[in-house]
């Protein structure tokens, strides 16, 4: 250092983690998600503006998606909420065992969830290749269909790293804790793609 | 013994340990610190310890180098376009390689020089600025490199195959899809963009976490420099605009791969949302190129003229407010295409008022030069340079504000000549001030003074000869992206004026080269603070050592090298055998936590390779997003999983 130090204050008792926007990973979690927000809603302009071309909608001689499919998957992902905030919960009091329990339950929600979206594509009543309508509520629920997959497979690999002595350190919680902010954010994020792909055309 | 009663034993074990790590401090400091501190930041060696660094120094040098080797690329591909339309009814280029030139300068220029150098030139130096250690997320950081050189790769290496894309910068629909564009030519294109949009985004989110949570002790929000502010905004524009070309790309690919169609007007879908898609990116993207340069104008007009910048609450808002009014102009590149009356009224409006918040900061630096006392050295000539050339560019931009006056000269060189103005002038113009004054930080030896001086007369003049022209010959008539025009229609003065004068502009930018090259081996040693600066990154030695300060430093005011009287105020208690960071508060910069930064890692680099293979893979088939994807959750998971799965007495990233 070319200036000589004045020393003024000693941060050596400061902690390594804490909860929220504090973290860095809370940071760089909420970046993502408006980067991805950002994206979901172009794609929405994209369906309002499509359907704006349209006489009917769906457009004439199609019917709307079945129902059966995308609402059980509604219902379940709400019902997933409740071990969510437990393991948030947990992980804010620092209860490594309750996390240990819930993550599989959730990881297996998850599983049933990606089985019952299969089920969804199966239902929307359309190819992606008949015509602009089906090509957009394809895209929309392939693109909630990549945050399911990809929190998913997120919530196994934290769930492998909580069974580790690892589990303990306080910045594990962090992740665990930020986490399950972003599995509502997946979930927050499909009740209006709900809408649009199974109401918005029974309008 | 439970386990409940393992793990507080545990925890009590790991606090007895705590307390004896060491940690700079009055006891600490000096060389034996900075040997220690040398010892637990430096990376492995060699070419893996090369790939696998997180240093931020490292990756900004290496996007500013890989972006000027991008901008000598695009230049020479504008100097093969002018000798082509030097005279008329020539026939050096045919019809169908021009097409491909003018689209590889545009795509090479917006997307692989002006974002990535600024992003480059930010990471580099806002650690510094701000007094801290690293960015945040270095790994991200090191990651985004490597995707932004492969998305470049990617492109040239077609290119020079002869599949590079000849659609345009802005590869409108329907010309770009299935129908018209048969072949790869337009996906090259596509998964450049996707390439150097996720190397941006991820660019955006190191720089807004590390702008928000690493500036030293006492920065608060209303002392942070104003690159800094230009940087926040700049990355959060980044963080909202980039996902509307990511989107529209992907529907581009899939309209061409797996047959949707969003762009396909026979199946009801609408070349229009193309546009609207594109340009929602496309708009901001001139801000996200312009603020950080009004941010390089801020920091040179200060140093140069010896006065905090005029007004600074007025500079911040009005980067702020430009930020926010860039994301309500996207429509007035589409005055062509027909629009509600409303609409019109509406965009032509939002145009014109973005022209205030930059007249502003145009004002504030006026006022900080007549009030100071300004020292004309290269970097000082290059904001002059700029003020003069922006303003012109900046009132044609008010001139095609105006729906009429756009509809006569839509497409034309007009148009070519307004956004040269406000892009080199804007934005490399400060970018050359910037790398002169910014030299020295990076390599420790001065630029040439005499031959930066002439490098910027060239430069001024040798533009000014080449875009000014332009104005006439898009008012003549001339259209734009046409490889050559009829001889007899009064076209041929202006345009070979312009050919003369890309020849000075490559001239003077050959010789920016020398001058960087000669310097660095032969340049005078920098002494600590050059230029006689404010700002923290001249606190420290140059260049920086690995760790950039030896304390972290305390800021009591918004010039901190002007305030203080001999001694730099620090704060002490980082450890010094493991990487840790000061994370402070948002807005008052009070210390709040301490963080360990991650140790290089090759699996950022083997990463980028995985999401590498699977975007150009995904080109020719769409299983490759099937099977691509898995190597890149390999790859990923390797990345964050912890190297020894054994608690430390304090959290450390291997």
């Amino acid at each position: 250092m070319i200036l000589e130090p004045r020393f003024t204050d000693d941060v050596a008792d400061l902690p390594t983690h804490k909860f929220g926007p504090s973290s860095l990973t809370w940071w760089g979690i909420i970046g993502f998600m408006v980067i991805e927000g950002a994206a979901f809603g172009l794609a929405f302009a994209a369906y309002f503006f499509l359907m704006g071309h349209e006489q009917g909608w769906p457009p004439e001689g199609r019917k709307p998606p079945d129902l059966l499919a995308g609402t059980l998957f509604t219902i379940i992902i709400l019902l997933s909420e409740i071990p969510n905030t437990m393991i948030k919960k947990a992980a804010h009091e620092r209860d490594v065992p309750m996390i240990r329990l819930l993550m599989p339950v959730i990881i297996g929600v998850g599983a049933v969830l990606l089985v019952i979206r299969g089920f969804e594509f199966n239902s929307l009543n359309c190819r992606w290749t008949d015509n602009a309508y089906a090509s957009i509520i394809w895209a929309l629920l392939l693109l909630h269909t990549t945050h399911i997959l990809t929190d998913w497979f997120d919530t196994i690999v934290l769930w492998a790293l909580m069974m580790t002595p690892l589990g303990y350190e306080g910045r594990r919680l962090v992740d665990t804790d930020e986490n399950s902010m972003y599995w509502r954010y997946v979930w927050l994020l499909w009740l209006p793609i709900y809408l649009m792909i199974y109401w918005v055309p029974r309008l | 013994m439970t386990e409940m009663e393992k793990v507080g034993a545990e925890d009590e074990r790991l606090a007895r340990e705590r307390k004896k790590l060491a940690r700079d401090g009055p006891k600490l400091t000096g060389a034996k610190l900075e040997a220690r501190l040398d010892r637990a930041w430096h990376r492995p060696p060699g070419i893996l310890g090369w790939l696998a660094t997180v240093d931020h120094k490292e990756i900004g040098r290496r996007y500013i180098i890989t972006a000027l080797i991008f901008l000598a690329l695009g230049g020479a591909l504008a100097a093969l376009m002018r000798i082509q339309l030097a005279v008329p009814d020539n026939n050096f280029i045919s019809a169908q390689r021009y097409n491909e030139l003018f689209t590889m300068h545009g795509s090479t220029m917006m997307f692989l020089f002006a974002v990535p150098v600024m992003e480059g030139v930010a990471v580099y130096i806002i650690p510094l600025m701000l007094g801290t250690r690293s960015t945040a997320f270095p790994r991200l950081n090191a990651f985004s490199y490597f995707m932004y050189l492969f998305g470049g790769l990617m492109l040239w290496v077609a290119f020079a195959l002869n599949i590079g894309p000849d659609i345009g910068w802005f590869a409108y629909t329907p010309l770009s899809g299935p129908q018209f564009s048969p072949g790869k030519r337009a996906d090259v294109w596509a998964q450049m963009i996707t390439f150097t949009e996720v190397s941006a985004l991820a660019a955006a989110v190191v720089l807004v976490a590390t702008i928000l949570k690493t500036r030293a002790p006492g920065m608060t929000l209303a002392r942070m420099p104003l690159f800094a502010w230009a940087m926040l905004v700049q990355a959060v524009m980044i963080i909202f605009a980039m996902p509307a070309v990511a989107l529209a790309s992907s529907m581009l690919i899939s309209d061409r791969l797996v047959g949707t169609n969003f762009f396909n007007a026979y199946e009801h879908g609408d070349a229009l949302l193309w546009q609207h898609l594109f340009w929602f990116f496309g708009h901001p993207e001139v801000y996200i190129i312009f603020l950080p340069a009004t941010g390089f104008v801020s920091v040179l007009t200060e140093t140069f003229c010896r006065r905090p910048v005029f007004a600074y609450p007025v500079v911040v808002l009005a980067l702020i407010s430009t930020g926010i009014l860039a994301f309500g102009l996207w429509v007035h590149h589409m005055f062509a295409t027909g629009l509600p009356r409303v609409g019109y009224s509406f965009y032509t409006a939002a145009s014109m008022t973005v022209a205030i918040p930059t007249g502003l900061q145009i004002f504030c630096w006026l006022a900080t030069m007549w009030d100071g006392r300004p020292r004309l050295q290269v970097p000082m000539l290059y904001v002059i340079g700029f003020i003069v050339t922006f303003v012109i560019g900046g009132l044609t931009g008010v001139i095609i504000a105006s729906v009429p006056l756009d509809l006569e000269l839509h497409d034309t060189y007009f148009i070519v000549a307004h956004f040269h103005y406000v892009l080199i002038g804007g934005a490399v113009f400060p970018l050359l001030g910037i790398l002169t004054y910014w030299f020295p930080k990076i390599t420790g030896r001065m630029m040439n003074e005499t031959l930066g001086k002439i490098g910027f007369w060239l430069l001024f003049l040798g533009f000014q000869l080449a875009f000014f022209p332009m104005h006439f010959s898009g008012l003549l008539g001339m259209p734009r992206r046409v490889y050559t025009y009829p001889a007899g229609l009064g076209l041929e003065l202006p345009n070979l004026l312009s050919t003369i004068g890309a020849f000075v502009v490559a001239t003077s930018v050959a010789l920016f080269v020398v001058n960087g090259v000669v310097s660095l081996y032969r340049g005078a040693i920098a002494p600590p603070n050059p230029w006689g600066a404010s700002t923290l990154e001249w606190a420290t030695s140059s260049p920086p050592p690995v760790y950039n300060f030896a304390h972290i430093p305390v800021v009591e005011s918004r010039t901190p090298l002007w305030d203080v009287a001999g001694e730099l105020p620090v704060v002490t208690g980082l450890r010094v055998d493991e990487k840790e960071l000061l994370l402070t508060t948002v807005v008052a910069a009070a210390p709040d936590l301490r963080e360990p930064v991650p140790q290089a890692s090759l699996w950022p680099f083997i990463a980028s390779v995985a999401v590498g293979v699977f975007f150009i893979s995904s080109i020719f088939s769409p299983w490759a997003i099937v099977f691509g994807a898995i190597p890149c959750a390999i790859a990923l998971t390797a990345w964050f999983w912890p190297k020894e799965i054994k608690r430390h007495p304090e959290p450390v990233i291997s």
